[in-house]
């Protein structure tokens, strides 16, 4: 169930009311978002569209805890995150956020295997438990025999499908993906977001995303328009009914 | 939990260049610091090494030094029979002594510089027990006879086994070549103390102090008491040790001053070094940053891993200082005593002390450097941040 009307019934996962973000440049002020009303149910693969300076990545960064709102509320999973401590918020965030960036954003003095591991050492696992799940994830994505190599040894798909691999290595609430194939080829795009959407349809994962690109938007559930700081429903993208 | 630390070592060298510019900078720093400290110790251990804890020395009450004293014949026989004297036989262990300062050319440089001619009694080395003869003899008493200590042989041109030498107006022989086990007799040069006065046309039977060696080291409280108690005499009784050491306290404290002030203002510089290694590291890291912070990462885990980098950084500084200033160790140099206006040989003394006084002098630096970059690591909003190039 995804709704940009504010009337969802409490049962979302996430649920957005009357976000409103501005920005000072100078002495001039800018209204990002406004108003912003928004219910998105678990499991759900939620693509947000809009041009360039439309706040789609101020939105996410809002959903992730990164950034605060000028007012409004975000709860995610019952938790109001926009009222947290930053020590809060931070471990919230490790609890509950997997980001998945368009750069990636991989560290590059770390390997593959201790990228996709630093989600876990905010947890109590133990090195055994940790080493586990780091591998699971990388199988998952295609790159357990990558597990030794750095960033600059991968190309741009297999870097951000560690980074997919960071993201749900600690079994994250829900996932922020900005642009994940912004910075791909055509091909390598293709693989991330038939990845992305095994993640979804198979595993259950909650996926929220900002993209320019009509053919990720797609495999969307619903795909949501963001004009002038607005939420504006943009229909069914083709991975399933909104 | 922390941010694995291999994520600082490895960024460290990975910006190597820039590191080795801090790591340098703390390195010279360091090197001079614990330099400076191993003169002004080594200063100190050749004049305490002079010094046995066995040895009384007796000067004219209120006289800093030998130089300022004056111990006549008859206050010389009470102190030999005061308690606690430890006796050869029959005899007791005491030797009345003189000194002079007379000029000689250095070997090195062909100039001339002071030394101290010190004038003793035969049984000088037998209250000393870290002087022995190496080569030749000691002197026979009442001839014009030298015994030259290791490093003055070494220092002054004209003292071989053998050659006679020239001043004060007399005629000296060198028959003898002495080792004090570095201490500072080393760079000193003995003969007979009523010669000397006799040449030097100095009182005969007045001597400038008195040293006694003692039945014990305890023994010192009772000599001390008996003597400064004696209406007879008005002396001033130290352990040789204890005198030793205030001879070096002056200079001493001079070079350690020196030395922490060198360091003080390096380390004004090392520090700006490390800052600008640090800052620029924080600056070119937005972005990693800002993703560790977005992974859960807390601002203090941040902090900490970037005050880590720094200290990396600067132990590893601290670590290249101490090895390069390990070689001066033992490196044997000269200057002027100040309480005696004379030569003294010293060999640096780089011990485990100062090398880990370096390493926490650098630590130091890696904290003041360190510090302000890591918070202003984690004050940019993680937002901003990750837009980052």
């Amino acid at each position: 169930m995804v709704k940009v009307d504010g009337k969802g019934n409490g049962t979302s996962l996430v649920q957005v009311r009357e976000l409103d973000k501005k920005y000072q440049r100078g002495s001039e002020e800018i209204h990002v978002l406004q108003g912003l009303n928004l219910d998105v149910g678990s499991g759900e693969f939620v693509a947000f569209m809009g041009p360039s300076g439309s706040g789609k990545t101020t939105l996410l960064n809002l959903l992730g805890g990164l950034d605060l709102p000028t007012s409004g509320s975000i709860k995610v999973a019952g938790d109001e995150i926009t009222r947290m401590s930053a020590n809060k918020l931070t471990a919230w965030r490790a609890r509950h956020v997997g980001f998945i960036f368009q750069m990636y954003n991989l560290i590059p003095v770390l390997t593959a295997f201790q990228n996709v591991e630093l989600p876990l050492l905010l947890t109590k696992l133990s090195k055994a438990d940790r080493k586990k799940h780091v591998e699971t994830a990388l199988a998952m994505v295609g790159l357990a025999d990558r597990m030794n190599h750095y960033p600059r040894q991968l190309s741009g798909g297999q870097e951000q499908r560690v980074a997919i691999a960071r993201a749900i290595v600690a079994d994250a609430t829900f996932l922020l993906a900005d642009e994940p194939t912004g910075d791909l080829d055509r091909r390598s795009a293709g693989e991330i977001m038939e990845l992305l959407d095994r993640l979804v349809h198979e595993h259950g994962k909650t996926l929220l995303m900002v993209t320019h690109d009509p053919r990720a938007a797609e495999r969307a559930h619903v795909v949501l328009h963001l004009d002038k700081g607005v939420l504006v429903e943009g229909g069914a993208g083709g991975g399933g009914e909104a | 939990m922390a941010i694995p630390l291999v994520y600082n070592v490895r960024s460290v060298r990975q910006r190597w260049n820039s590191s080795v510019v801090a790591v340098l900078g703390i390195a010279g720093t360091v090197g001079v610091f614990v330099a400076m400290l191993a003169m002004a110790r080594g200063f100190k251990a050749t004049l305490v090494s002079s010094g046995s804890p066995r040895n009384a020395i007796v000067r004219r009450a209120g006289s800093d030094s030998e130089m300022v004293s004056a111990v006549s014949l008859d206050q010389l026989h009470v102190i030999e029979g005061a308690p606690a004297v430890a006796r050869n036989g029959s005899a007791p262990l005491v030797s009345g002594e003189v000194v002079v300062i007379a000029g000689f050319n250095l070997k090195a440089t062909g100039t001339v510089a002071n030394a101290q001619v010190r004038g003793v009694s035969s049984k000088a080395i037998d209250i000393r027990d870290n002087v022995r003869v190496v080569q030749g003899r000691f002197f026979n008493p009442g001839l014009a006879e030298l015994v030259v200590g290791r490093y003055a042989l070494k220092t002054y041109a004209g003292f071989d086994l053998g050659s006679t030498v020239k001043f004060g107006g007399g005629t000296w022989t060198v028959v003898g070549i002495f080792d004090a086990g570095g201490s500072a007799f080393d760079s000193e040069i003995w003969c007979d103390a009523n010669v000397l006065s006799q040449v030097y046309k100095r009182p005969q039977n007045v001597f400038q102090s008195v040293t006694a060696r003692l039945e014990s080291p305890a023994g010192l409280t009772a000599f001390k008491d008996a003597l400064t108690s004696d209406p007879r005499l008005s002396v001033q009784v130290d352990r040789e040790t204890e005198y030793y050491e205030k001879q070096s306290r002056g200079l001493t404290t001079v070079i350690r001053v020196l030395g922490f002030l060198v360091a003080f203002v390096m380390g004004i510089g090392a520090v700006f070094g490390a800052l600008n290694t640090m800052y620029s590291a924080v600056a070119e890291r937005a972005r990693e940053i800002a993703t560790i912070r977005a992974l859960g990462f807390g601002r203090s885990s941040v902090i900490v891993s970037f005050v880590f980098e720094a200290l990396f950084i600067a132990l590893l500084g601290g670590v290249v200082g101490c090895l390069a200033v390990l070689p001066m160790n033992g490196f044997t140099t000269g200057t002027m005593n100040w309480q005696t206006f004379s030569h003294v040989a010293f060999a640096f003394k780089v011990t485990p002390g100062l090398l880990g006084l370096g390493i926490g002098f650098a630590l130091l630096m890696g904290v003041i450097g360190g510090v302000p970059p890591a918070v202003r690591a984690v004050r940019r909003p993680i937002a901003f941040a990750l837009r980052e190039l």
